[in-house]
């Protein structure tokens, strides 16, 4: 079922998302149209604010290094974030039904090890062992969050370390580095190329499409966003809430699983179990850098897409256009995230302080 | 204002107290890190060769000071219902201030006095939770984000002060510090039992304590009762910075160098389990003391027994894992009726 066609970027439910933290007194005498209208303007300043910090950056990097622009570069920058792009596809639906996801990085790890360690036996058991594996610890996560009402950052917590510890115990305590077959068909999918650009750059394309058609032109996207946005309300309209819930973290632990199946396939190198360490605080970095709240309820595909490529493109132009270290890095990504999140947050108070007095 | 969520009340009717206090799920709920400690333990001294020797208890002793300090910070911050994931990096900050000050000039040091580079790091922790604090109490960044961004840029700022070095400190004062003993007790152990103490003084015998638990359990409440909120929010967050500091000093003391890219690294996690297995709720409003204690030796002793039967340290982290989610569960209905 899909609902009838909105304006373009989509978000027909606006449920009043939960007052920002610390002002409460401002928002008290209900939902007034005014506020709305306000919600929806901070909500499409955050959705395009990413994509417009991408352009600016993308300007500023051919301007100012010379090789920034050039086709080779831009696709490494590329090829670099798809896997963490996938992983943040699947994040922006769970921080949109107010969840958190940090197992992703370990899901991940857990795809990268079983898919090379069953891609001696061809391509169709090295994508499927990995994906039935992580769609079923997340729907295990999902179901704890959702049925057991446990809340996720703890039981994802758990999750973190638990799926670390099964990465470590496949690989027997980290020391097999399994390695997929030279000349196998299963590395065509990390490696081939279609007009000149790899497989995982078009499929993390893909994946994003999907996600958006999910999130936005589909029943289940707007049960997902009504989630976030109220819970009570959700109940009270009759939706399927548990099992959405449950569904959204089935969805991340497979995006997590494809990226590390792609990871694998693009690599001819051994796999080492530590792989993917800390990669959920990058997914969630780049999905907050969209302009999607932690808060759930409001937020976007298009702007987490805009987000990864931020992030990837900071740590390229300071990396290889300023010749950096790493660690300096880490501190201008670090910043521009911190940067992102104050603006929005002082943002979104003007705004419902601008509508609060009219 | 539920500010009295004291763990040191009996559940229930107080009347006809006896020495047996009632034992029924409700007790267990409520003191469930301590049974389990204790089950451990018993297990240990039953099962375990060489448990029953003074080297398994100093072993433990060396092993949790750090945790339980930065845990003590942790525990205050989420008690006003937020969270500190940048602990670690602000400990790996400390490490590389003091080592900076300490090292020789001849390796890019300062040489300055041991004292002077102690003060200077527990200040640059300091600024850490003041900036934590403001973020997130002024701003109204969400506690998530705004310390997170300080755990991908904190650990890349620790290695900027040290050009991405690790230090290695030739200090006798330094060595004392974190290998010292007092009547077979190591110091690091005597300051976290220290900082244990204060910390339980600041949270349930002063006004600050107060605030802070009232301000988790119900915001709206506070503001609109007149607390300082954002005073006080900044405070705990920079206490928060200042204890991650000083464990980020003893690490070092112990390590015997400054390493800024593996100290304190996923210490957040570890601390913040030990939080919530010790019977804290997340949500804030509700802070245990003992409990975060209990919770970080239970998760060492976990450990260190499975490691001491040879079992994998991957099958420690699964048990973690359990332990974790199984310690939420068993809280879950307590923390619902409040």
């Amino acid at each position: 079922m899909t609902t009838p066609a909105d304006p373009p970027s989509g978000q027909s439910i606006e449920i009043a998302a939960p007052a920002a933290p610390i002002h409460v007194a401002s928002g008290e005498l209900g939902i007034t149209a005014g506020a709305a209208r306000a919600r929806q303007l901070t909500s499409l300043i955050s959705r395009n604010g990413a994509v417009a910090v991408l352009v600016v950056l993308l300007i500023i990097g051919s301007i100012f290094d010379k090789g920034f622009g050039s086709f080779d570069n831009l696709q490494n920058v590329a090829l670099g974030a798809t896997y963490i792009g996938i992983i943040s596809a699947g994040m922006t639906f769970v921080i949109i039904s107010g969840g958190i996801d940090l197992s992703v990085g370990s899901m991940f790890a857990l795809a990268v090890l079983t898919s090379a360690f069953m891609s001696k036996h061809g391509s169709f058991i090295a994508i499927v062992v990995p994906l039935v594996c992580c769609a079923g610890l997340g729907m295990l996560q999902g179901l704890v969050i959702a049925r057991l009402r446990l809340p996720a950052f703890i039981v994802t917590l758990a999750g973190l370390t638990g799926i670390r510890g099964i990465v470590y115990y496949i690989t027997k305590e980290g020391n097999t580095v399994p390695k997929v077959p030279a000349h196998t068909s299963f590395l065509t999918l990390g490696q081939g190329k279609l007009f000149n650009i790899t497989w995982p750059i078009w499929i993390t394309l893909i994946v994003f499409a999907v996600g958006w058609w999910l999130l936005n032109r589909t029943a289940f996207g707007q049960a997902v966003q009504t989630i976030g946005g109220s819970r009570p309300a959700a109940e009270l309209m009759g939706l399927p809430v548990r099992r959405v819930q449950t569904l959204v973290y089935v969805i991340s632990g497979l995006c997590a699983g494809f990226a590390g199946i792609l990871t694998t396939a693009s690599s001819s190198g051994g796999q080492e179990a530590r792989i993917g360490d800390s990669y959920e605080l990058v997914a969630i970095a780049a999905v907050v850098i969209g302009g999607t709240l932690l808060s759930g309820g409001v937020g976007s595909m298009v702007g987490t897409l805009a987000g990864i490529a931020i992030w990837f493109v900071i740590s390229n132009l300071v990396v290889h256009g300023l010749q950096f270290n790493t660690y300096i890095q880490q501190v201008v990504s670090g910043g521009v995230l911190l940067l992102v999140v104050v603006l929005q947050t002082m943002l979104s108070k003007r705004v419902s302080a601008a509508a609060a007095k009219r | 204002m539920t500010t009295t969520t004291d763990a040191d009340k009996l559940p229930g009717g107080v009347s006809g107290r006896s020495w047996l206090p009632a034992v029924d799920a409700n007790w267990i709920r409520e003191r469930g890190v301590y049974v389990a400690l204790a089950l451990l333990t018993i297990y240990n001294v039953i099962f375990t060769n060489h448990f029953n020797h003074y080297s398994s208890l100093e072993t433990l002793m060396s092993q949790t000071p750090a945790v339980l300090i930065v845990s003590l910070g942790m525990l205050m911050v989420i008690g006003t219902g937020g969270i500190d994931l940048s602990v670690g990096a602000t400990m790996a900050i400390a490490a590389a201030v003091l080592g900076i000050m300490v090292a020789a000039t001849d390796r890019g040091g300062h040489n300055a006095s041991l004292t002077v580079a102690i003060i200077l790091a527990l200040l640059a922790g300091l600024a850490v939770g003041i900036f934590n604090g403001v973020v997130i109490g002024v701003v109204g960044v969400q506690p998530i984000v705004a310390t997170l961004s300080l755990l991908v840029a904190g650990r890349g700022i620790a290695l900027v002060i040290t050009s991405g070095h690790l230090l290695e400190l030739f200090r006798p004062g330094l060595s004392k510090i974190g290998r010292g003993q007092f009547a077979k007790v190591p110091y690091v152990m005597i300051i976290a039992l220290v900082l244990l103490v204060l910390v339980t003084i600041l949270m349930r015998r002063t006004t600050f304590g107060y605030r802070s638990v009232a301000i988790g359990g119900n915001l709206p409440a506070s503001v609109l009762a007149g607390l300082p909120v954002r005073r006080t929010i900044i405070t705990v967050y920079a206490l928060c910075g200042v204890l991650a500091a000083i464990a980020g000093v003893l690490a070092t003391a112990r390590l015997r160098s400054a390493d800024p890219s593996y100290v304190g690294l996923g210490l957040e996690l570890n601390a913040i389990t030990a939080v919530v297995v010790g019977g804290s709720a997340l949500s804030g409003g509700k802070v245990r003391i003992l409990g975060t204690f209990a919770g970080v030796v239970l998760m060492q002793l976990l450990t260190t027994t499975l490691t001491s039967h040879n079992i994998p340290s991957s099958a420690t982290s699964m048990a973690q894992a359990v332990i974790i989610v199984a310690a939420v569960y068993i809280q879950r209905t307590s923390a619902s009726i409040e």
